[in-house]
């Protein structure tokens, strides 16, 4: 209360005939509103962390189980058993599928927009691509459930055939392509987008003197491509397969739709079964109990946790790129 | 003739500028061309002949004869690295035709079986009294969801968002507007499962409030709000400071300039922004199937008791598995699909037409 009086004084220059008319209380309004509402979007992301702690801890302090190393997954049994092992493989597994399928494809995209395509192709490409990323995942999910799954068996028997012997291709189950390596191809598909434009603005961003240099010395275009190109760019490559992971982490619907869950770890990745963390909450949250339901927000944390780590690593490298090179991706 | 590309393609050009007799001898400009013509003959030969039934392997076939007759002509025409700058070339085209492929396909599906059910009967009407193996019902009561709850969430996420952004460029410095930058970059990669947790724990577990769309809108409006923050915070910066400067050297308070002369310079793509973010949130599922629970009936209000939206009514008939219902969920994706097209293609068109003139 004290503290209103002298501050009037001190906004109110001596100059000014009338308060109103400068519109200094408008300023503060205005200033107040923007920097709250920046302070709330933190306010928003610690809350997200602290509520789900919170009924995690209440779920946690219950479990019979080991959170970490249960194969199962029974919250609203009594006493309620659940533990996170097959979704952690399951999500961690996927992921690394779609992204040693897409990374690779997603930078030769991006060559093939920024240095390969005609000049008039190249902008069109890019909105295409673009476009990409804008299909819901849930027409993915149906997609892959009801189009991608029938196409790929011939692909898991050919897989198993040839390369059965890598243990990892091994189908020891009959039954459809419902397994994480389709799920991974699928999540391939869907990240290619994010990861091929951040990609392609890194690779626009290269020095043009480089890549004159590099051709005045007599280079091919693909020495081109490795010599300048390729090291200008590792780090746009890294964060933005990194980007392209954390949307693979969280991915709910088209997981969901395509894979047939169980709660085994197999490391034959053509056998229909698997879990991921989405896909358990989307999967069991309309059968739980109340502490069923404070189960799945404990494995939401952890799942939180895990692109909050991936996402900030991407951003970090991001960050430090933007200092010298003025990078905007 | 040639001469227009030469520039563009450093190696073509010094083989056909330079004199022949200078000249190691490369490959004619046919030769792509014809070595894919012979890839592709080979390809079906040999899939005829070992009697191979699917025609996925005779492509592999093919283009992997492609490569390597590329590269041992041209090793031996002109050298090695000619041979490998030629391979690198047709592996980035492969990248790209393999990136095209599920784009269509996608497309394709959902557009030929979509039309299938799609009519005016479809679009106007609600599942009510239709049971999951019958055929009829429609998409209305999810359609009027999904706008609603979308409207919602958009006048949650974009005055908050809207109002960072314009906290980061015109007043933040210092540490707190770093740690808003960096946590805004980091919320754009939050899962949709986890907000719609969060709302979860709060609204419904903690407040006891039941499922509704008002709900569904909050852990939407989550999900929108950094891509608001991110694309409007990109337009702000494009505005010449030499706006504000002149305005501020009128004596107009800082207010006003934001927002009499900012926001409007930048109108254009801060409409694009946030009508990008309402296309990336019309399409999600998640956070809908915790919060919004779903009905077959209609329920105008979002407020009160469950709603449904475009994408649970495509789980749900997908989930029923029933030939019907499969055509159900393709229509309703069309819709989806489409209504979401609509609205990046009318954004991107505002961007274009509305863009700042700054030379980018």
């Amino acid at each position: 209360m004290a503290s209103t009086t002298p501050t009037q004084i001190d906004t109110a220059p001596p100059v000014a005939k009338s308060g109103r008319s400068t519109g200094r209380a408008g300023d503060k309004i205005f200033a107040g509103l923007s920097k709250g509402s920046g302070i709330l979007l933190l306010v928003i992301m610690a809350s997200i962390a602290a509520f789900l702690t919170y009924r995690a801890t209440i779920a946690l302090s219950k479990n019979e189980g080991n959170f970490l190393t249960t194969f199962d997954w029974n919250a609203s049994a009594n006493p309620p058993v659940f533990g996170i092992a097959v979704l952690l493989f399951g999500t961690v597994v996927s992921s690394i599928i779609a992204m040693a399928i897409a990374v690779p494809i997603a930078v030769g995209i991006a060559l093939f927009i920024s240095h390969y395509a005609p000049r008039k192709l190249a902008a069109p490409l890019a909105y295409v691509v673009d476009l990409l990323a804008a299909v819901p995942s849930i027409i993915y999910g149906i997609w892959g459930a009801l189009f991608l799954v029938p196409q790929l068996n011939g692909l898991n028997l050919w897989l198993d055939e040839y390369l059965g012997w890598t243990y990892v291709f091994e189908k020891t189950q009959v039954g459809v392509a419902r397994s994480l390596f389709t799920v991974g191809i699928l999540l391939a598909i869907m990240i290619l987008p994010i990861v091929t434009s951040v990609s392609r603005e890194v690779f626009l961003q290269v020095p043009r003197m480089n890549e004159e240099a590099a051709l005045a010395l007599g280079a091919t275009r693909w020495e081109v491509i490795r010599m300048s190109v390729l090291p200008f760019g590792r780090s746009g490559v890294i964060s933005a397969s990194m980007l392209g992971l954390g949307r693979a982490l969280g991915e709910t619907m088209a997981v969901a739709t395509v894979l047939s869950p169980s709660f085994l770890i197999s490391g034959h990745i053509l056998n229909p079964g698997g879990g991921t963390f989405a896909q358990n909450i989307a999967a069991k949250f309309d059968e739980a109990n109340e502490f069923g339901r404070d189960a799945l927000i404990a494995s939401g944390l952890v799942l939180f946790l895990l692109t909050l780590l991936v996402n900030g690593a991407a951003r970090l490298i991001i960050a430090r790129r933007k200092d010298f090179s003025g990078a905007n991706a | 003739m040639s001469h227009a590309i030469q520039d563009q393609r450093p190696t073509r050009a010094r083989k056909s500028a330079a004199p022949a007799s200078l000249t190691r001898g490369g490959l004619p400009r046919w030769a792509p061309a014809g070595i894919a013509v012979l890839a592709i003959a080979l390809g079906c030969g040999l899939g005829l002949a070992l009697d191979l039934s699917s025609k996925v392997q005779w492509g592999l076939i093919a283009g992997l004869l492609f490569i390597g007759i590329t590269y041992t002509a041209s090793a031996v025409v002109e050298n090695r690295r000619q041979a490998k700058d030629r391979v690198a070339t047709s592996l980035v085209w492969v990248c790209f035709v393999l990136a095209v492929i599920p784009l269509l396909s996608l497309m394709w599906t959902t557009i030929s079986r979509g039309l299938e059910l799609l009519s005016g009967n479809f679009l106007s009407h609600s599942m009510n009294g239709v049971t999951s193996f019958d055929e009829g019902g429609g998409v209305y009561h999810a359609l009027l969801g999904t706008i609603e709850q979308v409207a919602l969430a958009t006048l949650i996420a974009a005055p908050i968002g809207l109002l960072t952004a314009v906290y980061l460029v015109e007043y933040g410095k210092g540490r707190l507007a770093r740690s808003v930058t960096f946590f805004v970059d980091v919320m754009t990669g939050i899962p949709s499962i986890v907000a719609g947790l969060f709302i979860l724990t709060t609204w419904n577990l903690m407040l006891g409030f039941g499922p509704s769309g008002f709900a569904g809108a909050m852990a939407l409006s989550i999900l929108m709000m950094p891509v608001v923050v991110r694309s409007t915070e990109e337009m702000l910066k494009l505005v010449p400071n030499e706006l504000r400067e002149a305005a501020l050297a009128l004596g107009v308070p800082k207010w006003r300039v934001i927002l009499k002369v900012v926001l409007p310079t930048a109108i254009g793509g801060i409409s694009t922004g946030v009508m990008l973010a309402v296309a990336r949130i019309a399409g999600e599922t998640a956070p809908i199937m915790l919060l919004v629970f779903g009905t077959q009936l209609i329920n105008g209000n979002p407020f009160e008791g469950a709603q449904s939206s475009l994408p649970l009514y495509i789980w749900e008939q997908y989930k029923v598995g029933s030939e019907p219902s499969y055509d159900r969920a393709w229509a309703a994706a069309l819709v989806l699909i489409a209504f979401v097209m609509i609205l990046n293609l009318v954004a991107r068109g505002i961007a274009r037409w509305k863009a700042p003139k700054t030379g980018r």
